[in-house]
């Protein structure tokens, strides 16, 4: 036994786990008495050992029982276990028994409601279960119910459609209803009309019949002529005969001839010209189409066949056969096929040549685009930014023109304002006005020095002729044989001698100067006399010999 | 534009002579014939009661005077003033005459469309057609002379019968496919005849000469059908005016449709130029208003001219009772220039609008709306310009160059109701209700169209 308790430890645990995992395992009714037959099938004695023995010694046979009162007491069970006697190794055996039965009842209580809870669990998972499938089996039956459904619209849709066109068609059936009633209305009131004006007309038949009948006297149709005239024409008119009926249809048939050639040879004529331009578009095609012809010979073989067949064509140059081909049938059908294969040549040749310029224009475009554009951009950007620019300094400028308009100064700031902008203009015109006085001046300066110089000049020429006039009437009267008579009235007629002879002086004076003439005798008339002032300017020029003395 | 006097007239007879130098107008039961250029009377001629209907023939000789009441027809010599010619057709009336064309004849036709009587000036014979038919248009002669097509009923049936003018010969006897013929026409050239059925049903005919059937062409069923049928001058065209307010062109090469023309109530085409009377009414003196205020219209000086309007243009439509047979809807009048440039039509319903067509260019080239109903139109026989009146004291001509309105200058108010151009293209007779005028067009164009005029 010793042996067998050494091993036990080890053996007992793995028995718990033993036991543990078969009481898990079979969880079925047949549990308890698997239990049973597992503790029948251990030996009792062993199993009871081999469950103590774990848990309660010989030693610690109080410590057990009074552990185990306290699980009965936590599992609310009345009984304890006593011992038999205090300290002593066995138990009083009816509480104990008592315990074992509450126990073992406990045990059945809860193996009971084990069983009902597994009942309850089996029924509600067999309920889930048929739960789940009824689900499933009605979610089948809604989607198969969408699906009528939608396939319902659908039919409703078409029939809605359906119905659609029938109204529409309804109506139009109705509208020609219509039309058709309308126009049977306006038949029938034509008819009604028609038969109404027959009837009148029928009316009026009878009434003249009846008067007819009534009044006997015929009045008989009877023609009154002076006298037959002539025929239009001149000629005597013929009998009917049946070479004139004859004669009638052929001047019938001859006119209708007629209309029918003349026609004819319109239709000839069109025809020709016609074709005479389908030719030349022909040709025109075909030259068009020629210088394409070398390049693409690989490719087109037909093509080149075909130019081939017009060639030949083509080559035939003389007109007769021309004509010829043209009258017949074949000819000219096979005109109008080379019409018609040359101008389809032309056509996919122009298509051709449009898709590719189309290509190189978007090609072109593209590519003229990728790099102008970023430029074109900057450039827009720049001169946007000018324009703005421009436009914030003109606004700028327009505040202040506004300010400077709006601002009510008084006199003095204004005047003020106003010399500050005209300042230096100012200046440069007191400047300017300076220098002219200054030369004003400077030629009034001159001016005078010239004047006082002419005006001595004057005084001292004076003097000098006055000199000289003396001197010469000295001479003179030295001269003359009425000396006595002048020199008697000299002294009378000296103030008026010198009088007159002082003009006279001056003129032979500036005679002398002049031209040294000695006209004494002529006396023109006087100079005006010398002022006492100034002399005029001209006079001074003269004396001053500046001017020609004018004679 | 210079305007003769006003002459007195019954019942818009005056027919300017074939020659052109003689106008012979009815004044109740007088003839009076006049020189064109100088207006003065030549002859007068008494007849025996009021003149029903007057005619020249053909050779400008003789004028017939038919008075249907008495069943009398009077013939007068130009030449010979007292050659007499009196034909009376007796107790079996009469209700046309006409001339034949070589102007020897006279075809009478009886009250009732018993028969076609021809009376013969030249010789006594006299020849009888039986059961004439009384259509629309009966009867037609060719161009040339040389033929007469009658249109004959015979047991419900209809019937064209071909006549040589010489002799009276027939040539042709044949049943048309029509169901109720109401009118035949020969083409210019005599080679061809036109044949239409009645409104009831859409159908034009035509047959060759020699009477074979060339061509039928139908454009629709049921609804009423031709109005009216126009040939082109140079025999390539057939115009055919129907109820539905189109006009069909046909080809003569091929008698099919070429193109149709349609009077739609709106005008978008911008190639058209529309030309819209617009009337002044300017009160003559208004002083003395409130003592002639019941005097009539006569007293405004109502001036009308021609403005322009621009697209789109709205044209005034008058429904038509639609219970009345021979509703006033659809083209009834048309016709073609004398160098079949130009077409002319009227449409019913739109009964103040006269639309002209380029026939090279197979479109609209004009529309003229004046102020009320469009009366009369005629085409110059030299040059394409058309004359039109519409009932009131103007008259109207339009050329490609432009529109004039031109007021008539009488006195008392010449309300012009028909129109007739001389042959030569350099007058024009207006007729009033008993009035008479004549129209001198100034030679040189440009005179005519400076005043009132709305140019393109």
């Amino acid at each position: 036994m010793g042996e067998w308790w050494t091993t036990v430890p080890i053996g007992t645990s793995l028995g718990n786990d033993e036991i543990s995992s078969i009481s898990h395992v079979t969880m079925s009714p047949s549990r308890q008495n698997n239990l049973v037959s597992m503790y029948s099938s251990l030996p009792p004695s062993r199993s009871s050992y081999h469950v103590l023995s774990s848990f309660c010694t010989e030693d610690n046979i109080p410590q057990c029982i009074s552990y185990i009162n306290q699980e009965l007491d936590s599992l609310g069970l009345s009984s304890c276990i006593e011992a038999s006697a205090p300290g002593g190794a066995g138990l009083s055996r009816v509480p104990a028994l008592n315990a074992m039965h509450e126990l073992m009842e406990l045990h059945r209580r809860d193996m009971s409601t084990l069983e009902e809870l597994e009942r309850e669990q089996l029924k509600k998972c067999s309920a889930l279960d048929h739960i789940q499938m009824n689900n499933s089996r009605l979610k089948d039956q809604l989607e198969l119910s969408i699906r009528e459904k939608s396939g319902l619209h659908e039919t409703e849709r078409q029939l809605q459609l359906k119905i659609k066109t029938m109204q529409s068609c309804l109506k139009t059936e109705k509208d020609e209803v219509q039309k058709l009633q309308s126009v049977v209305a306006g038949r029938a009131s034509q008819y009604s009309h028609d038969a109404k004006r027959k009837e009148r007309e029928a009316a009026k038949l009878k009434e003249r019949l009846s008067q007819l009948l009534v009044d006997r006297k015929d009045k008989k149709l009877a023609i009154d002529v002076l006298n037959y005239l002539g025929r239009p024409d001149g000629k005597r008119s013929h009998w009917k005969t049946a070479k004139a009926t004859v004669g009638h249809e052929g001047e019938m048939y001859k006119s209708l001839l007629n209309d029918y050639e003349v026609s004819q040879r319109s239709l000839m004529l069109e025809n020709a010209e016609l074709k005479k331009v389908l030719q030349q578009m022909k040709k025109e095609m075909i030259h068009v189409l020629s210088p394409r012809q070398p390049s693409p010979r690989g490719a087109a073989a037909d093509d080149s066949q075909d130019q081939a067949d017009s060639d030949e064509e083509e080559k035939p140059a003389d007109s007769s056969r021309e004509t010829l081909d043209q009258s017949c049938e074949y000819a000219k059908e096979q005109l109008a096929n080379s019409i018609r294969q040359q101008w389809r040549k032309l056509r996919n040749h122009m298509e051709k040549l449009d898709s590719q310029a189309s290509l190189v224009q978007s090609q072109l475009e593209s590519n003229r685009e990728m790099i102008p554009r970023e430029t074109h951009k900057d450039e827009m950007e720049r001169m946007r930014r000018e324009v703005q620019q421009c436009k914030e300094f003109i606004h700028v400028q327009q505040q202040l023109l506004q300010q400077q308009l709006n601002t009510s100064f008084d006199d003095e700031t204004a005047a003020l304002l106003n010399d500050c902008y005209t300042l230096e203009e100012k200046e440069r015109l007191k400047e300017e006005w300076r220098l002219f006085e200054e030369q004003k001046r400077n030629f009034e300066r001159e001016r005078k020095n010239f004047t006082e110089a002419a005006i001595r000049l004057g005084r001292e020429k004076k003097a000098f002729e006055e000199d000289r006039a003396s001197w010469l009437k000295n001479q003179f009267l030295n001269m003359t044989p009425f000396t006595d008579r002048r020199r008697c009235s000299s002294s009378d007629g000296q103030s008026a001698l010198s009088i007159r002879s002082e003009p006279e002086m001056r003129m032979s004076s500036t005679k002398a100067q002049l031209a040294q003439s000695s006209t004494y005798t002529t006396f023109s008339t006087p100079k005006p006399s010398q002022s006492a002032a100034v002399p005029s300017t001209t006079e001074l020029y003269r004396t001053l010999r500046l001017i020609p003395d004018s004679r | 534009m210079n305007f003769s006097e006003v002459f007195k007239q019954s019942n818009q007879l005056c027919k300017v002579s074939p020659d052109g130098k003689y106008l012979a107008t009815c004044v109740q039961y007088r003839l009076v014939v006049r020189d064109v250029s100088t207006l003065q009377i030549l002859q007068l001629y008494t007849c025996l009661d009021q003149i029903s209907h007057m005619d020249w023939s053909s050779d400008s000789l003789f004028i017939l005077c038919a008075m249907y009441k008495r069943g009398l027809v009077q013939v007068w010599s130009l030449e010979q003033p007292d050659w007499h010619c009196k034909i009376d057709e007796g107790s079996i009336g009469l209700v046309s005459s006409r001339w034949s064309p070589d102007g020897r004849h006279i075809l009478n036709t009886t009250e009732f469309h018993l028969r076609v009587t021809v009376w013969s000036l030249c010789t006594k014979a006299v020849s009888y057609i039986k059961y004439p038919k009384a259509c629309q248009k009966g009867i037609d002669f060719s161009r040339d002379g040389c033929y007469m097509a009658l249109a004959e009923r015979r047991d419900c049936k209809d019937y064209v019968s071909v006549f040589v003018c010489d002799d009276w010969h027939l040539l042709r006897h044949f049943e048309t496919e029509t169901q109720d013929l109401a009118g035949l026409e020969w083409s210019p050239n005599g080679c061809v005849l036109a044949v239409w059925d009645s409104c009831l049903e859409y159908k034009v005919l035509l047959y060759s000469l020699d009477g074979r059937l060339l061509s039928a062409y139908s454009a629709y069923e049921w609804s009423l059908g031709v109005k009216s049928v126009t040939w082109s001058p140079n025999s390539q065209f057939l115009a055919i005016g129907s109820y539905d307010e189109k006009v069909r062109i046909l080809n003569h090469i091929t008698w099919k449709k070429i193109t149709q023309f349609e009077h739609p109530s709106s005008i978008n085409n911008t190639k058209a130029v529309v030309y819209k009377e617009v009337e002044k009414r300017t009160a003559v003196g208004s002083d003395d208003l409130s003592l002639h205020i019941t005097i009539g219209t006569a007293l405004y000086n109502t001036r009308s001219k021609y403005e322009i309007c621009p697209s789109p243009v709205q044209i005034p439509v008058v429904k038509p009772d639609p219970d009345r047979a021979n509703p006033k809807i659809g083209v009834s009048s048309l016709a073609f220039s004398s160098d079949s440039r130009y077409l002319a039509t009227k449409n019913d319903n739109m009964a103040s609008v006269v639309w002209v067509w380029d026939m090279q260019k197979m479109s609209l080239v004009a529309v003229l709306e004046q102020t009320s109903a469009v009366r009369c139109f005629q085409w110059d026989p030299c040059r394409p310009r058309l004359a039109l009146c519409t009932g009131n004291t103007t008259l109207y001509l339009w050329s490609p160059a432009g529109c004039v309105s031109v007021q008539v200058p009488t006195e008392g108010g010449f309300q012009v109701q028909s129109l007739n151009w001389h042959r030569s293209g350099d007058s024009l007779m207006l007729l009033g209700k008993e009035q008479l005028c004549l129209c001198y067009m100034d030679t040189d164009q440009e005179d005519n169209i400076r005043e009132f005029t709305a140019t393109k």
